[in-house]
């Protein structure tokens, strides 16, 4: 045995976890897609997204909310923190809000589980509130830590939504079981609300209780959707070629397993992983 | 140059995560664990920066009278929890555990009573047959409902079996192309964090 072939199975069996093998494969895969469309011009170029109620939605509810001399309240619920990609995604809509309720000079409430939410919120409204040119009217806190219980989280929120009546209310982020709570309380004092989720579960009682609901990936279309950005807008296009390829492995692995059940042809169970 | 910098270690510390999924290496286990034990102590500190910031709302809108009894409250059960915890300590029958026994956790328990009430109003607004879509989901509700109670079993056996192929092909199916969705945007956004092209985070794309 050469030296090349002892030394290959110990680098396998020590640096790679072959059982990852086809997650590897597959986010290559993804990534080359997004990366390709981020950077290639002709991917660049504006295309076409369809309408999204929820986000066309945004700017009535901040309208109407200024009409009545009321806040708008933002939270991005209490099941997730500054690493996970549904608060990073809500941190793009707190952007666009906040530079429209920075324009039309209306108070936007942030309360927040975790600190460090906080303080990229904090971040994110006082430079979208300059970028509109009314820095001034940034209030630090109205961006408030409230606890990092749940149902502590939920009942400061719901005392808030009751004390102050918000127009408008949007519940964008990550939610579990306090989700129904703030939508329900919402709801009652009269509130538009706007709410997006990645959790499927707590999307079941949005979509009951606020009047839009960013239903999974749309979330994080929004960011694209409201900055107009082409780099963000091109990572949409790469979801969208991504879908079309888990699409067409769904038909071949099921065209696969079919034949393989109803013939003696040996189709293998490759689509397993 | 501060945001630079913010932005390398984001990349590196992104590759090095993703990097460090793909393999089996007691070096890469370990340096998973170090990221994620230096996580927790910076997030210790975070809750520092979350209390200042509690204190200080919570003495400011004091100003306001609706405001004061509620904030008084907050306060209150602020500054008693670590002056109990130090004093007396955390273990069993100590003043600590007897207020987090006897007080935190049943208010935590009443939050989460509420939640039968307004799954009952939810689902009185949303399960009326406005429309044809309407009228299937309050269909395939009521049979969901039959078959997780007594009363379902005794009527018929057929409304388990329809209960399980609803979960298990429409209901599923249709969660399944959520959480596709779902799983690409988070990729997506990912990537464009650890690219750079996301800078939101740091407060804008500047």
């Amino acid at each position: 045995m050469s030296l090349i072939q002892t030394f290959i199975p110990i680098v396998q069996l020590t640096w790679f976890d072959p059982e990852r093998l086809p997650v590897f494969v597959a986010s290559v895969v993804a990534i080359a897609i997004v990366l390709f469309t981020t950077y290639s011009r002709s991917s660049r170029e504006r295309f076409k997204i369809r309408k999204i109620a929820g986000m066309d939605a945004v700017e009535d509810a901040i309208g109407r909310a200024t009409e009545m001399a009321r806040p708008v309240l933002f939270t991005p619920g209490w099941g997730g923190d500054i690493q996970r990609p549904t608060t990073i995604a809500s941190m793009n809509f707190l952007s666009h809000i906040a530079s429209k309720t920075g324009s039309y000079d209306c108070q936007l409430l942030y309360p927040t589980h975790d600190p460090v939410i906080m303080t990229v919120a904090q971040e994110v409204i006082k430079e979208a509130y300059a970028r509109a040119g009314y820095a001034d009217r940034y209030q630090e806190n109205n961006v408030s830590y409230v606890s990092s219980s749940q149902f502590g989280y939920a009942a400061a929120v719901d005392g808030m939504l009751t004390r102050t009546k918000p127009a408008s209310v949007f519940l964008l982020g990550t939610f579990e079981a306090e989700s129904l709570i703030l939508a329900e309380t919402g709801n009652s004092i009269g509130a538009i609300q706007i709410a997006g989720t990645d959790s499927t579960i707590q999307l079941s009682f949005f979509i009951v209780a606020c009047d839009y609901t960013l239903i999974g990936e749309e979330l994080f279309a929004a960011s694209g959707y409201l900055s107009k950005d082409p780099s963000i807008l091109a990572s949409v296009r790469a979801q969208d070629l991504l879908k079309l390829l888990i699409g067409l492995f769904l038909i071949v692995a099921v065209l696969a397993a079919t034949i393989g059940n109803l013939t003696d042809i040996n189709t293998g169970d490759w689509w397993l992983f | 140059m501060d945001r630079r910098l913010a932005l390398i270690a984001c990349f590196v510390f992104g590759l090095l995560m993703f990097a460090q999924y793909f393999s089996r290496h007691p070096l890469a286990r370990s340096v998973n664990l170090a990221i994620l034990e230096y996580w927790q102590i910076i997030f210790a500190f975070t809750l520092l920066v979350g209390v200042a910031s509690f204190f200080r709302n919570s003495l400011s809108a004091m100003r306001n009278r609706g405001e004061r009894p509620y904030r008084m409250v907050g306060l209150a059960g602020l500054i008693a929890m670590p002056v109990l915890a130090i004093i007396w300590g955390i273990r069993a029958d100590t003043p600590f555990m007897w207020m987090f026994e006897n007080v935190q956790a049943p208010m935590q328990s009443t939050v989460f009573a509420l939640l039968a009430f307004f799954v009952a109003s939810a689902s009185y607004r949303g399960f009326r047959a406005r429309s044809l879509q309407a009228a299937i989901l309050l269909g395939a509700a009521a049979i969901i409902l039959l078959s997780r109670s007594q009363l379902g079993g005794a009527f018929s056996d057929v409304v388990t079996p329809v209960a399980d192929w609803i979960r298990n092909y429409p209901s599923m199916s249709a969660r399944r192309a959520i959480l596709i969705g779902i799983g690409l945007g988070s990729l997506t956004t990912s990537l464009r964090v650890i690219l750079g092209i996301e800078r939101t985070w740091l407060g804008g794309k500047q």
